[in-house]
């Protein structure tokens, strides 16, 4: 019987030029427009990796430059400049991208998705980070790089650094973390929202689990960092003294700031590789992973733990001792989800039967060494040894044994293992055998001398150091294995790009793993997975009978492209029920276009040239608004397509079933946390100074503040009204409705504008003058894009792309309006409320 | 006469004589002794000389200990479940692993720790008694600002050195007018940053007489390497002695008017104070007895003429964005008269 359970040949075939038609790559330099997650997710891992290299490069001119006392390889300067750019470019540039380009990349196969919900986010996404990346990079050739280290504080970063160094820091990695959130929201919508039918929330490869708690720790994560870059750049900017103490600043508030966002960092560098542990042990013990429920629960509590841990880099700062001990006490709690974590994988390699191979080799490497990174991190959160410990070698040594072992041998292990299945081939076991050994050797020779050198008093971030200290020999020691582990990573990069012409291809799914990325054929095919399967097991291809044929075959969901467009499912949050097909975006340059505009506002208010940057600005802005109008919340064809045999699904959902309205809450999440990192900043300063409040508000700038709240208000209320009223058929009350909305969030965004410049609240005078600036212009901001976005569906809706039935539009901004709202009443209440209270 | 000191940190030499002897003994272990030679060197937290760091080395090997064991016992699992494990194990019993290895154990193992390492935060944080000698302490792009406060109330102003009295509480009041430093004599107890706004306070209690060496462990900008500053702690009637000299003017002998006239002519005044005559800059250390100091350029060389002559030629060289010009233009001879004139001040 020939129906679409079992499809004749022909009928298979014609499905499949269907499928490629849709899902081909633009060949000739069209390639560059495409949007596809095998793309994007390749050059995101590759130029993920240039980075790397980059930063061990730099890595081994510090070494060379430490291996002997008092040596002059390099100036003070330049060493200053190397070591703040090894640290920022593996910590931004490195670690959290290649998190993102590894589950760009894997993860819609994983999920038995053809794509994330975003390709073109993805893509706009990594451009920014590329072109970021190399505008950061770049300024070491020019000896302007930032030179303040990592975490940068002020306020050696603010008066004591002029040049353009620090800037370039600010404004290149906040640029970055923006693509970094942009991927964040991709990558949990993703998880969320495009898991194939009956994958439900027990069943969700553990590797989607850990992606979904580290997107929502970005998400929390990054805003306070980026609210912190805005402080501190308007004080080198326009002499807003947000740390300066002389004007009631404070510089522990940017260490608070750093560190919230610094602390989760670790984590979120950390459990994506664990993830991929988590993926690599079943495969290699062949059996199920032991403990399933224990590793998702230990990993959202490592979650959460990780943001109230932040204390534990400022132990030394003279705050009290009763919060440094609770400070101390939560820090070692982090140490048992982790631990769980590592006893699942023991549980699981004990519960099989271990085939020897280079990933889980280079997993045993990553656990071995993270373990003594985790146990000397048990030993430096304990007060009384970080008082000693503290900013010492010790630390260096500490957070390499982490880094390395908690991130690199694991990713390096994920590549050995997942490389047959993005290129088709196996990398070589030989030459796996060789890199491991050099890189374990080297890494062991080169850190863990570091302990004892920091120990005996050696304090990081030193150019050189006296001869006949006790730190000679360890030093050279540590440069020694520098260059052993150097060999080993030029070993493995060599196996990872030599030229494969020659070599046939890998069997399908090589490791016998069970998973639904190994559906992928080998060489891969550009559409994923011939059919959306209905996933029951943790492990489909071991558990559900004949599943890798039915796939083939194209038995279960969306075997055809009919419209040659490309579609993936999307399902319910909780129990994967399908609820409506996607139309995906297809390749397009406006994502680098848009990229490029955005990098160049960046990179030219980092040299002060305003009006390229103004230009720039705009010409971004006009790239985006013309990439969501022509690109999103398009109007189908036809309400509903089938899905599978007779079943049949919309091809466009509104409101809280759509990706986009979740993209939307998931950004306003990042956006309000942002701004809670703003009051917070309000707080902290009254806590820290009973001067805080420095000077009055006039009668007349509550007035307008209240009065701009009023806008802010009625332009929520009237949006919402113009939500319902979109409904109806009579689109003349929308068009009032919307228009008066637009009208009322611009003159609220006037009225504190003029709030502010009538107030003689002089930001340069004083800190609280500043904040209140900050805070009130941030509201300001949110209105008048708020306005904007109302325009915006008054046009779609008279250009009758958005209707009654198809209001994705006004729905998301009714979503938008919900934040602001909430940002306009909690400002305008702080601002002109508290002080009264204080 | 060497234009420019020879090796930096030379006079750390003379300062080890217990590292020689071992280097002797140990000539076959050059790793082994470089660690012992570290752990028992003047900057080394190994190397417990005050009531606050003893503790901690303690601590530290407690935890060295524990963690040993730990990671041996893990890995010897790891391995025997890798690589002997015969035949597969029932799922069942390798759950009640995860729950005992990882959740169970750990946190009996936390608590013990915690118990212990914090039960000694009172006396890591205790203040120093009523009574005890206060040293306020500027950290200044990079070097020391020290001021003793008599009872008197009087302050006696001093840099890169310091003396501490034999088994009494010390109080140090950190400040800083520049960027953040942070103050660390790793053998006699915990660091403390030195934040600019706000008074820190650290209490130290040398109980080992010697000399030991402090270090900025904040990085605070170009020369942040740069940053130390000499210890010394002796017996009360030394240390009252000490105090006195450093209090008094300084005595210039004839011999050094020279000197002191090229000093004053160059303009070293505006920025240096030498009490008893017209220097009275504070932008820079107190020279008054710079001749009776261990180093100087805040640790960075041994106090000889040679060393001095050096420094006052290639200082911006010495240390890269130092605020003190070089004096490259003078004479050989103008130079010297300086060098003998500053190493006369006892």
């Amino acid at each position: 019987m020939l129906n679409d359970a079992n499809p004749s040949q022909e009928l298979k075939e014609a499905q499949e030029r269907r499928l490629l038609k849709a899902w081909q790559t633009p060949k000739g330099w069209r390639y560059w427009s495409e949007v596809n997650n095998t793309s994007v997710g390749l050059w995101y891992t590759i130029a993920a990796f240039g980075f790397f290299l980059f930063a061990g490069v730099l890595a081994l001119l510090i070494r060379i430059q430490l291996a002997i006392p008092n040596n002059d390889f390099l100036s003070a300067d330049t060493y200053n400049q190397v070591f703040t750019m090894h640290g920022s470019v593996m910590m931004f540039l490195f670690a959290v991208p290649i998190f993102e380009a590894i589950s760009i990349l894997l993860m819609p196969q994983m999920l038995g998705a053809r794509d994330l919900p975003f390709p073109r986010l993805s893509s706009f996404g990594f451009w920014c980070y590329l072109i970021g990346g190399l505008f950061v990079c770049g300024s070491i050739f020019f000896d302007a790089a930032p030179k303040g280290g990592w975490f940068m504080y002020p306020p050696l970063t603010t008066d004591y650094q002029t040049g353009i160094g620090a800037d370039i820091w600010l404004l290149g990695l906040s640029f970055i973390e923006i693509a970094s959130l942009a991927a964040a929201v991709e990558l949990i919508v993703g998880v969320l929202k495009c898991r194939p039918p009956g994958m439900r929330i027990n069943l969700i490869p553990l590797y989607a689990w850990y992606i979904l708690v580290v997107g929502a720790m970005i998400l929390f994560a990054f805003p306070p960092l980026i609210a912190g870059d805005i402080l501190l750049e308007l004080e080198r900017l326009l002499d807003w003294p947000f740390f300066d103490p002389e004007r009631g600043g404070n510089p522990l508030l940017w260490q608070h700031l750093f560190w919230i966002f610094g602390h989760p960092e670790v984590y979120i560098v950390f459990l994506p590789s664990i993830a991929l542990v988590a993926m690599i042990v079943p495969t290699f013990a062949r059996t199920r992973m032991v403990g399933y429920s224990w590793i998702v629960l230990a990993a959202v509590g490592t979650g959460f733990l990780s943001f109230g841990l932040w204390v534990h880099h400022m132990f030394t700062t003279g705050l009290p001792g009763i919060s440094l001990s609770f400070f101390s006490a939560a820090s070692e709690a982090v140490a048992i989800p982790t631990g769980i974590q590592f006893f699942c994988f023991l549980a699981t390699l004990i519960a099989g039967k271990v085939t020897r191979s280079v990933p889980i080799l280079f997993v045993s490497a990553g656990l071995a060494t993270f373990i003594i990174g985790g146990l000397t991190g048990v030993m430096v959160a304990l007060v009384p040894f970080d008082f000693q410990a503290h900013d010492t070698y010790f630390i260096v040594g500490h957070l390499h044994y982490v880094l390395v072992g908690g991130t690199i041998f694991p990713i390096i292990a994920g590549i050995y293992y997942f490389y047959p299945m993005v290129t088709g081939k196996l990398l070589s076991d030989k030459l796996g055998y060789a890199s491991f050994w050099f890189l374990i050797v080297g890494f062991n020779v080169t850190f863990f001398p570091m302990h004892i050198s920091g120990l005996i008093g050696m304090p990081r971030r030193v150019f050189t150091y006296p001869a006949g200290a006790g730190f000679d020999i360890l030093n050279l020691v540590s440069s020694i294995g520098a260059g052993i582990l150097a060999i080993g990573f030029a070993i493995f990069l060599w196996d990872f790009l030599r030229p494969r012409k020659r070599q046939p291809y890998a069997p399908r799914n090589p490791w016998n793993a069970g998973t639904p990325e190994w559906l992928a054929h080998s060489p891969s095919k550009p559409w994923g997975v011939r059919s959306v399967p209905e996933v029951k097991a943790r492990y489909p291809i071991w558990d559900q009978p004949n599943f890798v044929e039915d796939v083939d075959e194209g038995r279960f969901y969306l075997p055809d492209a009919k419209e040659e467009r490309r579609e993936t499912l999307i399902s319910s949050i909780v129990d994967s029920v399908p609820q409506y097909c996607h139309r995906l975006s297809s390749p397009s340059f406006l994502p680098l276009t848009a990229a490029l505009f955005t990098g160049g506002t960046f990179v030219f208010a980092t040299f002060h040239y305003w009006w390229s940057a103004a230009i720039c600005a705009g010409f971004s802005f006009a790239t985006i608004v013309a990439w969501l109008w022509t690109g999103t919340a398009t109007i189908p064809e036809k309400p509903d397509k089938r899905i599978k045999g007779e079943q049949r699904a919309p091809l466009y959902l509104s409101g809280s079933k759509s990706v986009g309205w979740w993209a939307m809450f998931i950004t306003m999440l990042g956006d309000f946390t942002a701004f809670a990192s703003l009051i917070f900043a309000y707080f902290f300063y009254w806590t820290a100074s009973e001067e805080f409040i420095s000077q009055a508000m006039s009668r007349e700038m509550i007035t307008l503040f209240i009065a701009s709240c009023c806008c802010g208000l009625l332009a929520w209320l009237s949006t919402l009204l113009a939500r319902k009223l979109n409904k109806w058929e009579t689109s003349v009350l929308y068009f009032v409705a919307i228009a008066f909305s637009a009208i009322c969030s611009l003159s609220g965004a006037t009225l504190i504008v003029i709030a502010l410049r009538n107030s003689g609240f002089d930001p340069t005078a004083d800190v609280y003058p500043a904040i209140v600036w900050v805070i009130s212009l941030w509201m300001g901001l949110h209105l008048a894009l708020g306005g904007v976005m109302q325009l915006y569906c008054l046009a779609r809706k008279a250009a009758k792309r958005m209707t009654g039935e198809y209001d994705i539009d006004i729905q998301n901004v009714s979503l938008y309006w919900h934040f602001a709202a909430l940002t306009t009443a909690i400002t305008i209440l702080t601002l002109c409320g508290f002080p009264s209270l204080a | 006469m060497p234009d420019e000191p020879s090796s930096q940190f030379t006079h750390f030499f003379g300062k080890l004589e217990p590292k020689q002897k071992y280097g002797q003994t140990l000539a076959l272990a050059p790793i082994a002794l470089a660690v012992l030679s570290g752990c028992h060197g003047p900057q080394s937290a190994l190397n417990p000389a005050g009531k606050g760091s003893a503790p901690i080395v303690d601590l530290t090997v407690w935890l060295t200990i524990g963690a040993a064991i730990v990671w041996f016992s893990v890995i010897g699992f790891a391995v025997y479940a890798i690589r002997l494990n015969p035949s597969a194990h029932n799922r069942r019993r390798a759950r009640r692993l995860i729950i005992g290895g990882g959740a169970v154990v750990p946190t009996i193992v936390l608590t013990v720790m915690l118990s212990y390492g914090l039960s000694m935060m009172p006396e890591q944080l205790a203040p120093a008694p009523d009574g005890s000698q206060r040293i306020h302490v500027s950290g200044e792009q990079w070097w020391w600002r020290f001021e003793y406060e008599l009872p008197s109330g009087e302050f006696v102003e001093t840099a890169n050195e310091i003396w501490l009295p034999l088994d009494e509480p010390v109080e140090f009041l950190l400040n800083s007018p520049d960027v953040i430093h942070s103050f660390w004599i790793p053998s006699l107890g915990r660091k403390l940053d030195m934040l600019p706004g706000t008074e820190t306070r650290l209490a130290l209690h040398p109980l080992k007489e010697g000399y030991y060496r402090g270090v900025c462990a904040e990085f605070c900008g170009e020369s942040h390497s740069l940053m130390a500053f000499d210890v010394k702690v002796v017996p009360r009637r030394d240390f009252d002695a000490w105090l006195e000299r450093q209090r008094s003017d300084a005595v210039i002998r004839s011999l050094e008017q020279e000197g002191a006239r090229t000093f004053t002519r160059n303009g070293c005044g505006a920025c240096h104070t030498v009490r008893g005559t017209f220097a009275d800059g504070s932008i820079g250390p107190d020279l008054t007895h710079f001749g009776s100091r261990e180093s100087i350029g805040a640790g960075l060389f041994k106090n000889r003429k040679d060393n001095l002559e050096g420094w006052l030629r290639k200082t911006d060289t010495l240390k890269p964005g130092v605020n003190m010009p070089h004096y490259a233009m003078l004479s050989n001879a103008e130079i010297g008269a300086i060098a003998d004139y500053l190493l006369s001040l006892k």
